[in-house]
């Protein structure tokens, strides 16, 4: 039973998703009960998955009953059964926050578990190709969810992450095909085992691959400079999805990118082509100072925080890149931990606009006492990013830190605690606006925000959300050292150094 | 150079659609030329697996008397599934653009910026 779950995992969002669209005909309200039983079962269904791979060890299926290499493997490993988790819990979470916020049709939630399928696929699979497929499938839900906003301007910003992303995924595909002429195969383990053997890590084939692939996936995970669909696409999205998608899509796409290079090209190919680690950890932290200049200057908060993930993500590459065991577990525990904060933070931005319509920076003086619990939450998380302990933000940096340390990247190291005192200057601006400044809106909000007919703009479901996000931001430092030893244990080129 | 035209034609064809299709995409102001940019782009990708894929002699890779060298089916299937994802994206995209079209009554970039932005 247990090595049926990671395709199950993915097949049963799809069946779900196709539940809504036909229930939508009788009852538009059909597709949250449908959406909620489905990542109930789903969520389970990770836990059980990831309780079995902690205790022991890597769970594999082939799809079809046909082996690998030549078949499509679905492998989860500690890094992959945490992080599909992550996507269960996050986006059953975010289901709370859609049952007043969302929008209510039933083709909204039928994409939404279409979301959830392709998530959990890049996740679980252990097949580049495979991994491509779930990458336009993720990509083609996430450009119809940005869509699904009331404004034309989510259509604009739809159109323009569609093009974006769809160029990111076509050079990733170009990139397999560089593998492919260079080893003959698509599996991931397979790929480890051939590149190097067949292949010299520094041929032309192997190194074009490499940056095809690197680049096609650094699109998804918005580095700068290529993060440009990133800002407009979060912040003319609905409250619900601008949540679930900041969440989720970039985080497992910087999966996908440790995954490709620990399982594809190895800490082996790291070591041997230096150039190639460089280039990644010099992207890094470009993205992370440039992305967290960008968030100074905005006024908008959606697009600060949209531009802080630029800066965040940064964060997290350069600790994949670094690849020593500290500093990939560090970078985990940040990819997790971001996905719970910055998804926190954009669900109360969307409870404070409802409350009392303040989106921009100076908007938000003096909101503290309008909307105490969500401002709380905002704080909270706030300061978690920024990385205070005991939040989980502190831990993933720390341990990113040590990592670049022990490797001896000082240049890294500069820039990786200037990344907190960057990350200070727009979360503190923010707080102290929130707590410490004269309001300037003092209207309520003009248009009335659709409701469900129980008369109330936030329902308890949405605030719930935020509150879980801050404690779960404080909570999740307690589940490191779990992690760190699950990772090392399933994650073996780690222990190799 | 004319023998290497010669004998690695389709690898030009292939670079030459990628620059075609990516200076569509980029420069193109008209959001449906930018579609067929992307449209050409990833033809270019189906091309170059197929030229990986192709095998001088090489029989079709179903067993029968003879046997012989067979082509490779892996990369053709690939681009079966990638052909398939592109036509969904086409798709979408031009969903959206008549979408912003009926909202904004343009499909000229640089107008939409300035009503976007406004």
């Amino acid at each position: 039973m247990i090595e049926q779950i990671p395709v199950l995992l993915v097949v049963l969002p799809i069946v779900g998703g196709a539940i809504p669209l036909v229930a939508s005909l009788v009852s538009e309200r059909a597709g949250w009960p449908v959406a909620t039983l489905t990542l109930v079962v789903q969520a389970g269904l990770a836990g059980l998955l990831a309780w079995t791979v902690s205790t022991s060890g890597t769970v594999s299926y082939a799809v079809g009953g046909f082996a690998a290499p030549y078949g499509i493997e679905l492998v989860v490993d500690g890094l992959s059964g945490a992080v599909a988790v992550l996507v269960a819990v996050v986006s059953l979470g975010v289901l709370a926050y859609a049952r007043q916020a969302g929008p209510h049709s039933g083709p909204f939630y039928g994409l939404y578990l279409l979301l959830v399928a392709g998530l959990t696929g890049m996740t679980v699979t252990g097949d580049v190709f495979n991994l491509y497929v779930f990458l336009e499938i993720t990509g083609l839900a996430a450009y119809g969810l940005v869509a699904s906003g009331r404004d034309a301007s989510a259509a604009v910003a739809a159109l323009k992450y569609l093009i974006i992303g769809t160029v990111g995924a076509s050079l990733y595909l170009l990139g397999i095909g560089y593998l492919l002429a260079a080893t003959g195969t698509l599996n991931m383990a397979d790929l480890a085992a051939k590149l190097g053997e067949m292949a010299a890590y520094d041929s032309t084939l192997v190194l074009t691959g490499f940056g095809l692939m690197v680049g096609g996936l650094t699109v998804k995970v918005a580095l700068f400079p290529l993060h440009t669909w990133q800002p407009d696409a979060y912040a003319n999205a609905p409250d619900t999805v601008s949540a679930f998608i900041s969440a989720l899509v970039s985080t497992v796409s910087a999966y996908a990118l440790a995954r490709l290079l620990f399982s594809v090209f190895t800490v082996e190919f790291l070591t041997a082509v230096p150039v190639a680690r460089w280039a990644l950890v010099g992207l890094a932290c470009v993205s992370i100072i440039a992305g967290s200049a960008l968030a100074v200057s905005q006024d908008s908060v959606q697009r600060m925080l949209a531009y802080s993930s630029v800066s965040q993500f940064g964060l997290v590459v350069a600790g994949f890149a670094i690849a020593t065991p500290l500093a990939v577990v560090g970078a985990t525990v940040h990819l997790l931990g971001h996905a719970v904060m910055k998804g926190g933070l954009f669900a109360a931005t969307g409870i404070i606009e409802r409350k009392t319509g303040a989106t921009t920076v100076n908007g938000y003086a003096g909101m503290g006492s309008r909307v105490p619990v969500s401002a709380f939450a905002f704080a909270v998380l706030s300061l978690a990013m920024v990385g205070v302990p005991p939040a989980v933000g502190f831990v993933g940096k720390w341990y990113i830190v040590l990592g670049a340390v022990n490797a001896e990247n000082w240049p890294v190291v500069a820039v990786l605690l200037a990344s907190t005192l960057l990350t200070l200057a727009y979360f503190a601006r923010l707080v102290e606006r929130l707590y410490f400044a004269e309001p300037t809106i003092h209207a309520e909000p003009d248009e009335a925000p659709v409701t469900d007919g129980s008369g109330q703009a936030v329902s308890f479901g949405m605030i719930a959300v935020v509150v879980v996000a801050a404690a779960l931001a404080v909570a999740l430092t307690a589940a490191v050292p779990e992690l760190q030893r699950v990772l090392e244990e399933t994650l073996p080129p780690l222990l190799n150094q | 150079m004319f023998e290497l035209l010669n004998s690695h034609y389709n690898y030009f064809a292939v670079m030459l659609l990628l620059g075609i299709g990516l200076y569509m995409l980029i420069e193109s102001r008209n959001l449906v030329k930018k579609i067929i940019g992307m449209n050409i782009f990833q033809t270019g990708i189906f091309l170059f697996f197929i030229t990986l894929a192709f095998r001088a002699g090489g029989n079709p890779p179903i067993i029968k008397d003879g046997g012989g060298p067979y082509v490779s089916p892996l990369p053709h299937v690939l681009i079966l599934t990638a052909i398939v994802v592109g036509v969904s994206l086409t798709a979408v995209a031009l969903a959206l653009i008549i979408r912003i079209y009926a909202e904004y009554g343009t499909l000229d970039e640089d107008k939409l910026k300035q009503l976007y932005y406004d």
